[in-house]
């Protein structure tokens, strides 16, 4: 609850939307502030989130009932090993642009995160240093979690002559 | 009391010894990995077909057991640890997910492993118990015996070709 206000208070307008429930807080933020929000998140005393748990993005092209605008949402999930306490925060992501600014500045860790992302869901993060491929091949056409991804579609790299 | 013979062709002796002195290649890149060394351990005691010694180099080994899920990635590895085997070869597949891909039906998931390498006996089960195990070794020893190793076969057919002078030989 109290990351809940302190980001309410700092950003005002750039936090778009904010949940709260069964202990579980949540807040949407503006994507052009998203890294300026989170480094505020790691570094003000109040919040102290130290610790990127999670890093994932959804795909919600067939939400239903029509989609929905931005497709993509990435999510980071916080967590503050001093407070004790957690947060998640949501960036949406559009389709024609689909990046965000990296936040491996901010958790070294996100590093293998954001690959994962951009490899399943094609979602850039800028300023990313090494952003490759990270489970699927480099022959790999595509990125296989996009929900408009063939269901049936394979891509083999080896397969038996006869 | 005269001298009694056993006839048999030198061949049938070479595939009984075989067939009795397996060295192993597992192949685990899976859950199923723990039944396998389940079998391999004593109270299941595969040693006691002749195939205790699991050699982790495949050029020692003629029997490749895929344990386990084979990615689209790993294909390509998996064909080059076949490649290296010494002939004549074997290959079981352990488990439904080195047989057809099990339940894993995926951009990232192969259908079996013989979609790269010759398969010659699949063992359904997710995982299978230790006694199938057991069981696909000893329906291996007869197909060894048999001469009938999807290797066994190819080394008849090159060395026909051999005989009658229609092997070509690289330069």
């Amino acid at each position: 609850m109290l990351a809940l206000e302190r980001l309410k208070e700092r950003f005002g307008p750039a936090v778009l939307h904010t949940a709260s429930a069964h202990g579980n807080e949540m807040a949407t933020v503006e994507r052009a502030r998203s890294k300026e929000i989170l480094a505020f998140l790691r570094d003000d005393a109040e919040t102290a989130f130290d610790f990127l748990s999670d890093l994932t993005a959804v795909d919600y092209v067939a939400y239903p009932p029509a989609g929905r605008e931005p497709r993509f949402e990435v999510v980071y999930q916080l967590y503050s090993t001093s407070k004790q306490h957690r947060l998640r925060v949501k960036v949406g992501v559009p389709e024609d642009h689909a990046e965000v600014a990296s936040v491996t500045e901010l958790w070294p860790g996100a590093g293998w995160l954001e690959r994962e992302v951009w490899d399943l869901y094609g979602i850039k993060f800028a300023g990313h240093p090494d952003l490759r491929r990270i489970l699927m091949y480099d022959e790999f056409v595509g990125h296989p979690l996009r929900k408009d991804y063939p269901k049936e579609k394979r891509q083999p790299l080896v397969r038996r002559s006869t | 009391m005269g001298l009694e013979f056993h006839t048999s062709r030198l061949a049938d002796a070479v595939n009984w010894a075989r067939k009795f002195s397996l060295f192993q290649y597992p192949f685990v890149t899976a859950c199923c990995g723990m039944e396998f060394m389940a079998t391999a351990a004593p109270k299941y005691d595969i040693a006691r077909f002749g195939a205790e010694f699991p050699r982790f180099s495949p050029r020692q080994a003629d029997l490749l057991i895929i344990v386990g899920t084979i990615t689209e990635r790993q294909g390509p590895i998996l064909l080059r640890i076949y490649e290296q085997m010494a002939e004549p070869k074997w290959v079981i597949a352990f488990g439904v997910c080195a047989s057809t891909g099990g339940f894993y039906q995926n951009y990232s998931t192969m259908p079996g492993a013989d979609q790269v390498i010759p398969v010659d006996v699949y063992i359904p089960g997710c995982p299978p118990r230790p006694e199938q195990v057991l069981d696909a070794l000893i329906m291996l020893q007869e197909r060894i015996q048999k001469g009938e190793g999807h290797s066994q076969k190819a080394l008849r057919v090159e060395a026909q070709a051999h005989k009658a002078g229609q092997l070509k030989v690289l330069p």
